[in-house]
């Protein structure tokens, strides 16, 4: 398979036109503008809209109105910018509706700044938005990742009519890595049942609706959604196991943190230390069965994130606080760097 | 094998340019890599830097802190860089623009007048790539035809009279 150099964010982009997005909205912010760029000058070409709406706000509800309609529609920003969607994207998942959104993550809160960060962890799995809801959140560590998460995220976001985020962040948005494409179908499953694209006096009229003003209503749907995101618990988690069957020390991290720590996990293995890692590729679901098989062996955790500590209360509940958990993070923009990390593991004592 | 690169000066001097042919130049190999900017308002004038990961294994960190070879291209790259290079590695210096020599006897320093040589050859802009072709001939991390296959990628079609200037820079480099 042909290997291309690509930006992340040109990747993300390129991978939603080939998964059969027709529709992108969106508004510049950096570390995340190459994505939007990308979409201007391609999108045209292969046949969908491109538009530049005058807000995020403007923008998000522009994808609710378009995946109503049964096309396939996606935004993308960064931190600040994703706030901003959040009133919409609960609007979204109360009007069960597919729809594919990505956050090029960027140090917060507030403007923050604009170098890469993972501090949108709690936003991204446990409230983008009011109200009881999930989105499917995929966190890439890779520029073929970014690619394969994308396609999966448009398919996903379509079988269980729910909205779906990439949580990438600075880092991976502005690298450039080799990355191939495979074959990839963009066939979406039949929206005939509930799409809003004209019934033409044939068919009773659909209706797309997040107000229930009767509490059992509201419940009713709730409830049954709920049964939906139990069943994505049970069939949609993914993670990468790395050096765990051994390992005294499990170290957890995601996106380009992973990377970061893997060279550091690599490190300690060189000077003879058992140190594993593990990466969820799925935030939520957050893969518990998998955390619990690669920390079997180890006596302790310890997680490593660019915040000041949000993933590590998923990686506690996982494990029940069966063993201890220390952290390790760098913020507001600031790469942890492998030497930091190996000194981190150091000074827990593993065990040789 | 990983080799790590920092390329770094001002913007407007190429840096990012450079980085990508020496990305694309590992495309060509058929190795793993990786080419991280620094982004944002460093771009715009002020000091810019690369890092780009050549290697045989997927790559972790992109970001490279302790780099096997630095191009450094006006002083305070120089400077800031200098230090963190790794034992054994090599820098490429603009000489033009740099002053200072360094005094550390682990690492192997090259300095090459490329802006100098740049402009009396007529290779205006060419500084980086001079200094590129001085890169391939010290650590053979790739061959003459492999850059000349990366150049011609990276050059966009627009652009495709430069070509032919860059592959005198990369000789130019090669033979200084």
């Amino acid at each position: 398979m042909e290997r291309n150099l690509m930006k992340g964010n040109e990747a993300l982009a390129e991978a939603a036109i080939r998964a059969g997005c027709k529709c992108f909205f969106g508004y510049p912010i950096t570390p995340q503008t190459e994505l939007a760029a990308y979409m201007a000058k391609r999108m045209n070409k292969a046949g969908g809209v491109f538009l530049q709406a005058e807000s995020e706000i403007a923008a998000i509800n522009m994808v609710l109105g378009a995946t109503s309609t049964g096309v396939r529609a996606m935004t993308s920003s960064s931190s600040p910018g994703i706030s901003l969607k959040s009133e919409g994207i609960s609007y979204i998942a109360g009007s069960d509706l597919p729809a594919v959104i990505i956050n090029v993550q960027r140090g917060g809160p507030g403007l923050g700044g604009i170098q890469p960060s993972q501090a949108d962890y709690w936003q991204a799995t446990k409230g983008l938005g009011h109200g009881d809801f999930q989105l499917i959140v995929y966190a890439p560590a890779s520029v073929q990742e970014m690619v394969d998460m994308v396609v999966k995220a448009f398919n996903k976001a379509d079988e269980y009519r729910m909205p779906a985020m990439i949580l990438a962040d600075g880092l991976l948005g502005q690298m450039m890595e080799p990355v191939s494409f495979p074959e990839i179908s963009d066939a979406q499953p039949d929206k005939s049942s509930w799409v809003a694209n004209g019934h033409n006096n044939k068919r009773e009229h659909h209706i797309i609706n997040s107000l229930y003003i009767q509490a059992q209503d509201l419940e009713d749907k709730i409830k049954e959604r709920f049964q939906r995101y139990e069943i994505i618990k049970q069939s949609e988690t993914d993670a990468e196991l790395y050096l765990t069957d051994d390992a005294d020390i499990l170290v957890c991290a995601f996106g380009a943190t992973a990377r970061v720590v893997k060279s550091a996990v690599n490190d300690a293995r060189a000077q003879g230390l058992k140190v594993g890692m593990f990466r969820p590729k799925t935030l939520w679901p957050f893969p518990e069965k998998e955390l619990n098989k690669a920390a079997a062996s180890a006596s302790k955790l310890l997680c490593v994130e660019m915040s000041m500590g949000q993933m590590i209360d998923d990686v506690k509940l996982a494990i029940n606080c069966s063993k201890p958990v220390d952290f390790f993070g760098r913020t507001g923009g600031v790469i942890p760097t492998p030497a930091e990390v190996l000194d981190k593991i150091k000074a827990m004592g593993g065990n040789n | 094998m990983t080799t790590e690169i920092l390329l770094a000066g001002f913007g407007g001097q190429g840096i990012l340019f450079a980085g990508k042919i020496l990305a694309y130049a590992g495309l060509m190999d058929n190795k793993e890599l990786s080419w991280l900017p620094s982004y944002g308002p460093e771009m715009r004038g002020g000091t810019c830097n690369c890092s780009v990961c050549i290697s045989d294994k997927p790559v972790g960190s992109p970001l490279v802190l302790t780099p096997d070879v630095l191009i450094a291209m006006n002083q305070p790259s120089f400077d800031k860089f200098i230090g963190s290079v790794r034992p054994g590695g090599k820098v490429f210096i603009d000489s033009t623009l740099v002053d200072s020599k360094s005094s550390r006897t682990d690492i192997e320093c090259f300095y090459v007048p490329s802006s100098e040589l740049a402009e009396t050859q007529n290779l205006k802009g060419g500084s980086n790539i001079i200094l590129l072709g001085k890169v391939i001939k010290e650590t053979k991390l790739f061959s003459f035809e492999t850059m000349k296959a990366a150049i011609e990628k990276v050059v966009p079609p627009k652009k495709a009279a430069l070509i032919a200037n860059n592959f005198k820079a990369i000789e130019l480099g090669m033979n200084s």
